[in-house]
């Protein structure tokens, strides 16, 4: 970039001069980006950290001070430590089944779509043409207790004659393997594609059977992808409250639709605060983790 | 954490020593600005926060509404709304945009709040809402003698509400009632009192309560013996105590806004407590006044501060209070009519409504009627707090 600056002027300038604009080119590059997550990220995270130590004792209408109350975090987790380890438990199993199907899906259509590749990558994509509330409640459709699925299910005693599927954390987790199974299939997609095909022939010349020659070299070369998919999969998943409040009961309840309510209904933001803090902290460490592990072979 | 890094190695580096004092500062410089978010006290002053009424000047009124909430303009016969644009010359711009109390509160309180203009001339709002926010002083009264319909006609019932009892600040718009439906075809067994719905096995997950916390513990105090205009913090933790057993014994199924209705229709859901005016048109559907009571609520008009057009919203409510209008409105939303007189004017329009108990209650079937006392800012915290921990989703 600065490269190209100081080509594109080509009068002679004085070279104290250009160290300087080149520094300063540097500077004003990075400045939409600078002011668009100073307003967008860096203010509401800071706003977030305030509403988690308020005074517990103020409300919506009478004010809420900062009193660095710290004792928010203790019991935002002693409350609502289930429902936080629900939406961890739903979003882990939810990322491992879309894992599972996304890998397959991405690796049939690198590997084997030939020309109806592209046909296939829209179909992928296609459900984003239409809003994800539409999307999840339209399964809310589906999965109706006099629905045929159900009645299809209750007739092959898969389902007992009262059973359902609405309601269950069974719809709940099919709800969020359904939303971010493309998040899941696009970057898995885009590193399978990128392997070199003549490696894979390498290693059958060299008696590797195609499963040792999965294992061994296409496997680990789409592991970008499998560690981006899984992050964007699972980071969104663990905040969801859409699936759980449409698809699901009461029992379902996720930390998403937990703060939500504290939020809006109760207007406990120091409680609310805290517990977005606590989940912030959570999948972040979770993160790292899962970025460090994933570097090595561990992993496999 | 960074302030530890150093003393991590054996011995600690200058470099090592001004990162962690560099770390230091700046995580007591994040904690320092944190005040900064503070929210503000949003109590006003009805009586301060004022502005010049322009309704001599400007025929025009800003109404915001919950949606299906008002009769349209027919073939056979124009709207009430029509009808008072004309007589009064007032152009009415009426926005569908209240959806849920928490909501609307949401769209409004940082211009209440802070005493700057909603641009809205009149809203309509439940009971606790209302409340609330006439306590916050956001509210205005109306002028003396501005609304004779309303002193003269509005139902005796609904005259005294603890929050306003001289209605000064509010004017019903239309109530209901809150009790127990059930899909007819599906339930053979009638579902008489809150109990069978919380505990009986053939409707087990198939229930659904109320996300409005007012009514539905309202209904849960009454079947505990306890008076929903008055009860303790242990009454209602006891309620809250009964409505969470059911929830976890898998009894209900979710909690919910008006979307119960299609729930009920399409037989996910076979019986729940449901809003009269919902479900009394559907045959299907059987309203059952549960055998400890039910809740009565209103929605109630109010005015806010620096309403540029106070005077138009005051003709509007003194409209709305004439008999023929109520019974005009009351004949298309089913709800039941706050208008003493409506029901005789009713039989010339609609013969069959005017001895239907959900839009004209009787004195006797008033009596089963309770309602929700109106809350404190604490109360409200805590009470829709320790319900939400059940009944959120």
């Amino acid at each position: 970039m600065a490269a190209t600056e100081v080509t594109e002027t080509p009068a002679p300038v004085v070279a104290p001069d250009a160290g300087k604009r080149r520094s300063l080119t540097g500077y004003v590059l990075i400045l939409p980006a600078a002011v668009w997550l100073g307003l967008f990220f860096v203010v509401p995270f800071y706003s977030l950290l305030a509403n988690s130590l308020f005074d517990p004792n103020g409300s919506v209408l009478t004010g809420y001070k900062v009193t660095y109350h710290f004792a928010n975090f203790w019991h935002a987790l002693s409350d609502y430590h289930g429902p936080l380890l629900r939406s961890l438990w739903y979003a882990g199993v939810a990322t491992a089944i879309c894992l599972v199907i996304g890998y397959v899906l991405a690796y049939a259509i690198a590997m084997k779509a030939g020309r109806w590749k592209n046909v296939l990558l829209v179909l992928v994509v296609a459900p984003f043409f239409t809003s994800f509330l539409l999307r999840t409640l339209s399964w809310k459709l589906i999965l109706g207790d006099n629905g045929w699925v159900v009645n299809t299910l209750q007739a092959v005693h898969v389902l007992g004659s009262n059973g359902r599927l609405l309601a269950t954390p069974v719809a709940v987790i099919a709800g969020i393997t359904y939303n971010f199974l493309p998040f899941m299939v696009l970057p898995i997609y885009a590193s399978l594609e990128k392997v070199d095909g003549r490696l894979i022939e390498a290693a059958g010349d060299l008696y590797a059977s195609p499963i040792r020659a999965f294992g061994k070299v296409t496997l680990p070369l789409s592991m970008p992808g499998v560690v981006g998919g899984t992050l964007l999969t699972f980071i969104p998943a663990a905040g969801d409250y859409i699936n759980a409040a449409l698809l699901g009961s009461p029992n379902q309840r996720m930390v998403g639709n937990v703060i939500q309510d504290l939020f809006t209904t109760t207007g406990d933001y120091a409680a609310a605060g805290a517990l977005s803090v606590i989940l912030m902290v959570i999948i972040l460490a979770l993160v790292v983790f899962y970025v460090r592990k994933s570097g090595t072979e561990e992993l496999l | 954490m960074s302030p530890e890094q150093p003393a991590r190695r054996s011995a600690p580096t200058r470099r090592g020593v001004l990162k962690g004092v560099g770390a230091g500062a700046f995580a007591a410089a994040s904690l320092g600005v944190l005040p900064l978010f503070s929210t503000p006290d949003r109590t006003q002053n009805p009586n301060t926060c004022t502005t010049r009424d322009l309704s001599n000047v400007d025929h025009s009124l800003d109404v915001s509404n919950w949606p299906i909430y008002i009769d349209q303009d027919t073939k056979k016969r124009q709207s009430t709304m029509t009808d008072f644009e004309k007589r009064y010359g007032i152009n009415v711009t009426y926005n569908e945009d209240v959806n849920d109390n928490v909501e609307f509160f949401g769209k409004v309180v940082n211009q209440l709040g802070s005493c700057q203009t909603t641009k809205r001339d009149l809203f309509v709002l439940t009971d606790w809402m209302a409340a609330r926010m006439i306590k916050m002083g956001w509210i205005q009264k109306h002028d003396p003698g501005s609304v004779p319909n309303l002193d003269k006609n509005l139902l005796s019932s609904l005259r005294h509400v603890n929050w306003d009892p001289k209605r000064e600040y509010s004017a019903p718009w239309q109530s209901g009632f809150a009790g127990i439906a059930y899909n007819k075809k599906l339930v053979k067994q009638e579902v008489r009192t809150v109990d069978e719905l919380l505990t009986r096995s053939d409707l087990r997950g198939r229930v659904t309560l109320l996300a409005e916390m007012p009514d539905t513990m309202g209904l849960v105090l009454l079947s505990d013996g306890k008076d929903p205009s008055s009860f303790s913090n242990s009454d209602f933790e006891q309620g809250v105590e009964k409505v969470k057993k059911a929830r976890d014994s898998g009894q209900i199924r979710a909690f919910t806004g008006n979307e119960y209705v299609n729930d009920l229709l399409a037989g996910n859901v076979l019986a729940c407590f449901a809003w009269s005016g919902d479900v009394a048109s559907y045959s299907n559907i059987e309203f059952v006044v549960p055998e400890e009571g039910m809740m009565i609520w209103s929605d109630n008009m109010l005015i806010p501060n620096l309403a540029a057009h106070k005077a138009n919203a005051e003709k509007w409510i003194n409209y709305y209070y004439e008999p023929a209008v109520a019974a005009q409105l009351a004949a298309y939303v089913n709800y039941v009519c706050p208008v003493e007189g409506a029901q005789q004017a009713m039989e010339k329009i609609d013969k069959s409504l005017v001895d239907n108990p959900l839009i004209f209650p009787t004195p006797d079937y008033l009596k089963q009627t309770h309602s929700f006392m109106g809350m404190t800012e604490p109360q409200v915290r805590l009470f829709e707090g320790e319900f939400n921990d059940v009944a959120g989703a």
